[in-house]
């Protein structure tokens, strides 16, 4: 009969091989947003860059521009956003001068969802969402998990704010909950107030979630950038 | 998921049952539920004649921000007050008691209370309970001995100093100090050094954040200043978000007639209170 102090001294013993650990993921917070609309796309992503308590920068934008009409939002281990970002426009450029022409938006999804796969035991630490406009103009969302499963959707929040965001966007984007009432479509300008606003939410209540947001507007004409200042503490 | 521990089998030690029995259930895979911590930033100052201490106003529970207002400058009798940082229950409790044992204590003796005792009763306190009582204190009052200032660390042990800072944001709040701190200052000039330092941790720690409040003690006064300063302005929002009546859907309704007696039908003017 041995007593649980015992067991306890047993489990961590100074005999026992020790098996020494190294971890190479780093959680750099971070928040990115995308909504898709009729003939538009907009994502949009805070520029605060952390580790733990402390804030590495305040001017750092998750949003990537890879073609004129392609914008990839990433945030989770900024170490792994940073290679991921550099093979994907390796492998973009690659395409260009094979086929003489820009990626579509559907097929740079559709890369990014086999580059992650190709790492599945060893994965970039990356969350990922792709916005832009499909092959017949119409804005389009896709996201991603760390290891390549992807879905085209409408709108999505992703990083350290998502879980407040995504029910939100439910409600006012997709009209969930809401008993008769008429479902309109998307307009820009509703869109954009809607992401400011979201974001102005998200960093009153997340920590990692401040100090500015960039937000990419995709149409047809290309890609337009705007800043917006968040609270800083 | 349940575990189920057979208490027969295995003979517990008398003493720290539950630490143990706590500490095996969570090599089972047992969470534990987590507190509300004030990843914070508190700190003080003496100055001339008296003393300024001064706290960020975020409390959160792991990520999320718990209560973007709350106080953590308590107090503890007429001249001292204490600022709190770690798990915010054992700061309040602690502080309450304290306060508690001090006002007994002043009943007694018919003294007004000394700050070195509100310090001692507090570090025998955390002492006896070997730092699981989480709360980082930064003690500060004006006794008839004068200023006093001391900074209290979970364990129970204690530091009398001139200037201290507290919490997650101690680091940040302590380089504005050493940078401005001079002795004997104006009450202005320490508190806007107090407003810095608390601001340093506010912009630079994470787990601090929201207002500043201060609190200026001296022989004969305590401000009491909430908020102090609003460091951060909260975005304002552009869109509407109000709901049409009847956009929550009704999925039930029921109607019950009540019985009631009538007692009196006349009516008449009754002027409204104010």
């Amino acid at each position: 009969m041995t007593s649980v102090l015992s067991d306890i001294n047993q489990e961590e013993s100074h005999y026992a091989p020790k098996q020494a650990y190294f971890n190479p993921y780093e959680q750099n917070g971070g928040t990115v947003l995308a909504v898709a609309g009729e003939d538009f796309s907009v994502i949009a992503s805070d520029t605060r860059l952390s580790q733990g308590f402390s804030i590495h920068t305040r001017d750092l934008p998750k949003t990537y521009k890879l073609t004129s009409s392609t914008v990839l939002g990433a945030c989770g281990f900024h170490g792994d956003t940073l290679t991921l970002t550099k093979i994907l426009q390796a492998r973009l450029k690659m395409y260009e001068h094979e086929h003489n022409k820009k990626m579509s938006t559907t097929a740079v999804a559709a890369m990014l969802s086999t580059m992650l796969y190709s790492r599945r035991f060893f994965p970039f630490y990356v969350y990922n969402i792709v916005a832009g406009l499909d092959e017949e103009g119409k804005g389009c969302v896709f996201s991603f998990d760390p290891v390549g499963s992807y879905e085209r959707e409408t709108y999505r929040a992703g990083g350290s704010a998502s879980a407040m965001l995504q029910p939100l966007l439910d409600n006012q984007i997709g009209f969930k909950n809401q008993h008769g009432v008429t479902k309109t479509p998307l307009s820009q300008e509703k869109a954009i107030k809607l992401v400011k606003d979201v974001f102005i939410s998200a960093a009153e209540r997340d920590i990692y979630t401040g100090d500015a947001i960039v937000l990419n507007l995709i149409t047809k004409d290309g890609v337009k950038v705007e800043t917006f200042p968040l609270r800083r503490d | 998921m349940s575990i189920v521990y057979n208490f027969e089998d295995q003979q517990l030690p008398p003493q720290n049952t539950y630490t143990m029995l706590n500490l095996l259930l969570e090599q089972k895979g047992l969470k534990q539920p987590t507190a509300y911590k004030t990843g914070t930033t508190i700190c003080g100052v003496i100055y001339k004649d008296g003393v300024v201490l001064g706290a960020d106003t975020r409390a959160t529970e792991d990520t999320i921000v718990a209560d973007k207002n709350c106080s953590k400058i308590h107090y503890i009798s007429p001249n001292i007050y204490c600022c709190g940082a770690g798990t915010a229950a054992d700061t309040e409790m602690t502080t309450n008691m304290i306060s508690s044992q001090l006002e007994l204590h002043r009943l007694n003796t018919n003294r007004m209370p000394r700050v070195c005792t509100a310090n001692r009763l507090l570090k025998q306190m955390l002492f006896r309970y070997h730092g699981h009582i989480s709360a980082a204190l930064v003690l500060g009052g004006v006794d008839s001995t004068g200023p006093h200032l001391y900074s209290v660390y979970p364990h129970g042990s204690t530091d009398k100093l001139p200037y201290v800072t507290m919490g997650s944001g101690s680091l940040a709040a302590m380089a504005v100090f050493e940078d401005g701190f001079k002795p004997n200052m104006e009450k202005e000039d320490a508190m806007k050094l107090v407003r810095n330092a608390i601001a340093g941790g506010i912009f630079n720690d994470l787990g601090s954040g929201s207002n500043i409040d201060l609190c200026v003690i001296t022989k004969d006064k305590v401000e009491y200043l909430r908020p102090y300063d609003e460091a951060n302005l909260k975005g304002k929002r552009q869109g509407v978000y109000r709901y049409k009546k009847g956009t929550t859907a009704v999925l039930k309704t029921t109607q019950k007639k009540l019985d009631f007696d009538v007692v009196r039908t006349t009516v008449r003017a009754e002027p409204m209170e104010t």
